[in-house]
């Protein structure tokens, strides 16, 4: 079976190219069943090649399909790497993205762009399968702007509203600074290494470069820059919350299987290269750091649930980085797996949330919902237990796992775990937030919605064929139990990972349970009791109005105003430089080229006077001319 | 029998071919801008039967003989042409015929 791994991106690229070529002329039934069976078939491939790859004890198989192009000694190859760490990104990839490409089944059924959308989804797919098989670093990278390309289809797919189009640049915009730094970490790479395969890479770079070095430090600080555009971490997360214009079913793409995992995934492929510069490793930890409280701390001002569920993902990822910041490589590979199980179920409940309210987004008109979408009640209850790491859920072992380690982080380790804990914290306060707000209550939908004209009171309907049902289902089990699950990466990471027993106290473990728990109840107590319906109000609004609660709403509410300042920092001066070259200089002499020709031609154009008598006496002018010349010169 | 001097026959035949020329460049009717082109044809004839008298060669009279030729088939196009013309447009006068203007 090893063999066959060059089918298994192939499966979704087929997908992509019966879909395309067709133009959507297919019928829905056999669009659908191409989009999803080809991920179906990945999955299962994929299943077949890590059951042998597991039970054969290989350390790694690499797999040379063809050699792309040879320049001298650079000969990069479509050539597929599997260890473990791949095989569990692939399962991530195809399992998770094939439930989620099976529920847009249901999602999209009423959309006209159905064909379309899962060619896009079926690329998608396929470029991240390239990029976690990839053994050389450039055929990495093709797969890491095939996942760019079609977070730009993806999130501009309703084109018809510019605001998605917008959007769609933004994310398309913002990854590529990402992208060009890291793009120059690869020609740093090949300068220094001479070559880019990434297993030469691990095995030369600690030949070459001492810890520490210069080189060494500017290679990974070039890497973490692609990786950090791409995850959505500070400084460049402001794409991710707007990348939620697109349908549903992407944005948990997005979040759970493929682009926001590519970064994590990046690090921990190239971790010997981050070892070797202590101090960027460091900068890894604290813009995980970073990230993950600034995007807690938006994500519980938030009003629109898919905004609520992308910043909880920002968060989610700066965990993973905190993660590779202290070394801990699994864990952070294991926070990614039970991530991408919980955040995909959020986000799918989230969708059928939104389908059964008619695209209604803001948590505020939903309420009271927990009996009429009980299917996505659950989901969401089971998600945000485990994306809250309550004890037992997958996230839980995750978490655990994370902080433990960054508290055994020697210089920073009590300022990290810290700041972690207080991360779970606010993960507690706006998960159960959203759940108490719109699964208890008030309906609050009923009023607005018999507002607007053209929505019909008490139309709310559970929209879930088996479909929409049975991906939430499997993704609710694995959120509970997928924390059980052994991620076989021990082989991987063998040499890099100090397996020291930390033996913490009694009172840290504590603690990590009981924080969570006590955040839960706070939420509680302030969205969701009805006996203190009255004092969680009351409580809210005094907060709200203090003018520190205020401030700090609107502040957290748009996004710690990072879009405000990168749109004053860089999208007004280039408007302006843009608008002050709106003529531009170098165009001005091909304008007057043109405007030469145009003067000339209606020059000529006066002596076609259409006259017969016009042209015979220019014969007879030319004539005499001609003569004269010849007479006298 | 006192030869006319060749020069004569010259100014002759540029006076003719000046003629002929006013005629292309003033008429309006097509017909006579035909027959001008004729005169202008002769013009030049003339010039060269002159040309073959003063040399003694025979080379002038048979340029004469192939310009009569070029003639007789310049005018039955042309008259061919002309009816078309008349035909399609109910006009002899070119000045109206001025489609080609840029």
């Amino acid at each position: 079976m090893l063999e066959w791994i060059g089918l298994l991106p192939a499966f979704p690229l087929a997908g992509f190219l019966a879909l395309v070529l067709t133009r959507g002329s297919l019928p829905r039934r056999i669009a659908g069943l191409i989009g999803v069976g080809s991920i179906g078939l990945s999955f299962l491939l994929a299943a077949l090649v890590s059951i042998e790859f597991l039970g054969s004890g290989l350390e790694s198989h690499t797999q040379l399909l063809w050699t792309w192009m040879s320049v001298g000694t650079f000969t990069p190859g479509f050539s597929f790497y599997l260890d473990g760490l791949t095989v569990v990104m692939l399962l991530i990839i195809s399992g998770v993205g094939f439930l989620i490409h099976l529920y847009s089944t249901g999602f999209m059924a009423d959309d006209p762009g159905f064909a379309r959308f899962f060619a896009y989804m079926n690329l998608f797919v396929a470029s991240m399968l390239v990029l976690v098989l990839a053994d050389n670093l450039v055929l990495l990278y093709l797969g890491w702007e095939g996942v760019g390309l079609c977070s730009y289809l993806l999130i501009g797919f309703w084109y018809d509203n510019p605001a998605n189009g917008y959007a769609a640049r933004k994310a398309f915009v913002v990854t590529r600074v990402g992208d060009t730094s890291m793009a120059i970490g690869l020609f740093l790479l090949f300068q220094q290494l001479g070559t880019l395969n990434i297993q030469e890479i691990l095995t030369l770079a600690p030949q070459q470069w001492s810890e520490g070095q210069g080189m060494a430090v500017a290679a990974a600080a070039l890497l973490l820059g692609g990786a950090v555009g791409k995850s959505a971490q500070l400084p460049l997360q402001t794409w991710l919350p707007d990348a939620m214009a697109g349908p549903t079913p992407i944005s948990a793409l997005i979040h759970a299987a493929t682009m926001v995992t590519a970064g994590v995934y990046l690090i921990a492929r190239t971790h010997i290269l981050f070892e070797l510069a202590p101090s960027v490793q460091l900068l890894v930890a604290f813009v995980g750091l970073a990230t993950l409280l600034m995007a807690g701390f938006t994500a519980l001002t938030q009003r629109d649930i898919k905004r609520i569920l992308a910043y909880s993902t920002i968060s989610q990822i700066g965990y993973m980085f905190l993660a590779l910041g202290v070394g801990a490589w699994s864990a952070a590979i294991f926070h990614l797996m039970t991530h991408a199980f919980f955040k995909a179920l959020l986000f799918l409940a989230a969708g059928t949330v939104i389908l059964s309210l008619h695209h209604e987004h803001d948590i505020f008109r939903m309420g009271d919902m927990r009996r009429k979408l009980p299917v996505a009640f659950w989901s969401f209850v089971i998600g945000s237990a485990a994306l809250t790491a309550l004890p037992f859920t997958s996230g839980f072992y995750s978490k655990d796992e994370i902080l433990l380690a960054a508290l055994a982080h020697p210089q920073y380790g009590m300022l990290l775990w810290l700041g972690g804990v207080l991360g779970a914290f606010m993960t507690a306060l706006y998960s159960f937030r959203l759940v108490f707000v719109v699964f208890f209550g008030r309906d609050n939908h009923q009023e607005h919605a018999s507002h607007d004209a053209h929505h019909v009171p008490g139309a709310v309907h559970e929209e879930t064929g088996i479909a929409m049902a049975l991906p939430l289902l499997i993704l609710g089990v694995l959120s509970l139990f997928g924390g059980l699950i052994h991620v076989p990466v021990d082989a991987v990471f063998a040499h890099a990972e100090a397996h020291e027993e930390t033996h913490p106290s009694q009172l840290i473990h504590t603690v990590m349970i009981l924080v969570p728990i006590f955040g839960v109840m706070i939420s509680y107590l302030l969205y969701g009791s009805r006996p203190y319906e009255k004092a969680g109000q009351h409580l809210r609004t005094q907060i709200l109005n203090s003018p520190l609660g205020r401030f700090l709403n609107r502040f957290w509410f748009s996004g710690w105003g990072m879009d405000a300042l990168y749109n004053f920092v860089f999208v007004k001066p280039f408007l302006a430089l843009a608008q002050f070259n709106r003529r531009d200089v170098i165009d001005q002499f091909y304008t007057a080229l043109a405007e030469l020709a145009r003067i000339s031609n209606r020059a000529l154009v006066l002596t076609q006077t259409g006259y017969l008598r016009w042209y015979a006496i220019s014969l007879v002018g030319g004539l005499v001319l001609v003569i004269g010349i010849g007479v006298w010169a | 029998m006192p030869s006319i001097p060749y020069e004569h026959g010259l100014i002759l035949a540029a006076i003719l071919f000046v003629c002929g020329l006013i005629g292309v460049l003033t008429r309006r009717n097509i017909v006579f801008v035909l027959m001008s082109l004729e005169i202008m044809l002769n013009a030049c004839g003339l010039a060269f039967v002159v040309g073959s008298a003063r040399w003694g060669h025979a080379d002038g009279q048979i340029m004469f003989l192939m310009i009569l030729t070029l003639a007789a088939a310049e005018v039955a196009v042309g008259l061919g042409l002309i009816i078309q013309m008349y035909r399609r447009f109910h006009t002899v006068d070119i000045s109206v015929l001025s489609e080609m203007k840029g």
